[in-house]
């Protein structure tokens, strides 16, 4: 049974194949809209969420399938106490496929472990979320044309921000990419990744405090929220909370092919006066995660066996 | 000092001293219901001092468990007072109901009879990384 609960899960050769797939779906929406007809997703989500799981949904909808689940613990079993390895036994007789989101870190691995249809990890904690790493590739891939040879700037939160993590694990994996990490020292990336995945593979970085000094640099950047919870002191997050701002202003050394992503949801990191400007890529990324979510769904479905509601050619476009 | 030789068992020899006891306490060797020496502080020429297991029976030992602890513990099996073989340890890649995570949000605080899994992740420093959270321990 394959799952995704990491995005490391996934070999390049897969990932890539996810995301021509992707590819393909956006341009002949039409031919994928009853590929899974008959087929239920179980989104089983036990912490709330909105873009994710309606995602995931809206995917499956897509795809002619159907969708079945909750979206918070409360609304579970789990407040009976019901293990997560029994929940997933019981849903598993009931859908296709799982999506599930859960507070505690290693929740979707260990459904993984007792469940008899795929899993694919929604959020676990503040520890992975592979298909927000495969939206945000896909962005780049559309953006750019391309997943090697740019640099790329992390900035904001990127101690505890998991889709950071995982997107310079997944990054990591192509050739000729410059990190720039931008972030209080507070904030810093941990350092295992630094020594496991950058120092480790002999990938090229920088850690630098402000944004201005690097913007000329960058072809793609990557922002997240800093969140005044994370500070020691209110003084530290007063000090230093515009300066992870994204505005006209400090966009002003900026290629005119930037990329700007971001996970969403934002609050204030990203000034609204930035959504016109065409280098602003936050919404279609949104966009692209559904199209990812519908690849990632289809890929699974097929590896574990489903029959799906495809033409030949188009279930040919289906990665190995 | 003198202990005497066993017959037929185990010696773990050059264990870190002052390790001993967390050996005897992870090997879980209270459970046996055989004589088991302890010998702390024993002088050594290769490590200065060291520390002796001797468990006088035939035992199926946990090769995992030691290599987690000490990778350079010696391991002898004992038959008829003659050593039998000699088993070399190594850093275990995976340990299976070793040790438990200690991250608080690690599925595994909560989930029972959950197995708990750790994977070798850097050799060099020794680092085990639990499969399910990655934290590190």
């Amino acid at each position: 049974m394959k799952h995704v609960i990491d995005s490391t899960d996934l070999t390049v050769e897969e990932i890539d194949g996810i995301l021509k797939l992707a590819q393909d779906i956006i341009d002949d929406k039409e031919a994928y809209s009853e590929a899974c007809k008959g087929k239920k997703l179980a989104t089983l989500f036990f912490e709330p969420s909105t873009r994710t799981r309606l995602s995931f949904e809206s995917a499956m909808m897509e795809l002619g399938g159907n969708v079945l689940g909750f979206s918070s613990a409360d609304s579970s079993s789990a407040t009976k106490g019901e293990s997560v390895g029994d929940t997933t036994r019981v849903v598993s007789c009931y859908a296709d496929i799982i999506a599930m989101r859960h507070p505690k870190e290693g929740a979707p691995m260990r459904a993984s472990m007792v469940s008899g249809v795929p899993i694919i990890n929604a959020g676990d904690g503040g520890h992975n979320h592979p298909t927000q790493t495969l939206t945000d590739l896909l962005t780049i891939l559309r953006e750019k044309g391309r997943l090697d040879n740019f640099t790329i700037g992390l900035c904001g939160d990127l101690k505890f921000g998991r889709t950071v993590h995982s997107l310079i694990k997944a990054l990591s994996r192509y050739e000729n990419i410059k990190f720039i990490l931008i972030a209080p020292k507070e904030l810093r990336v941990p350092e295992y990744i630094i020594s496991e995945v950058l120092e480790a593979k002999n990938i090229p970085y920088e850690e630098v405090e402000s944004m201005e000094e690097v913007m000329s640099e960058l072809d793609v950047l990557y922002m997240t929220r800093v969140q005044k919870e994370r500070f020691f002191n209110e003084a530290d997050y007063v000090r230093l909370k515009d300066t992870y701002i994204l505005d006209g202003k400090k966009l002003k050394n900026a290629k005119s092919d930037l990329a700007i992503l971001h996970p969403l949801p934002r609050v204030n990191e990203i000034s609204v006066e930035i959504d016109d400007d065409p280098r602003a890529c936050y919404f279609r990324q949104v966009m692209n995660g559904k199209f990812v979510r519908m690849a990632l769904m289809l890929t699974l479905l097929k590896a574990n066996g489903a029959k799906l509601n495809l033409s030949a050619d188009k279930l040919a476009k289906i990665p190995e | 000092m003198k202990i005497d030789s066993i017959q037929n068992g185990i010696v773990l020899d050059h264990i870190t001293a002052g390790k001993a006891l967390q050996v005897y306490h992870d090997l879980e060797l209270d459970k046996l219901d055989c004589s088991v020496a302890i010998l702390q502080n024993v002088k050594s020429s290769k490590m200065g001092k060291k520390d002796i297991l001797k468990i006088d029976k035939e035992y199926d030992v946990n090769l995992d468990v030691l290599g987690y602890i000490d990778p350079d513990i010696t391991v002898s099996i004992i038959k008829d007072g003659q050593t039998v073989e000699k088993k070399k340890l190594a850093l275990p890649k995976k340990l299976i109901n070793v040790k438990k995570c200690k991250n608080p949000r690690c599925i595994t605080s909560t989930e029972p009879g959950i197995v708990h899994i750790f994977k070798l992740a850097d050799e060099k420093n020794r680092i085990y990384r639990c499969i399910y959270c990655e934290a590190d321990k």
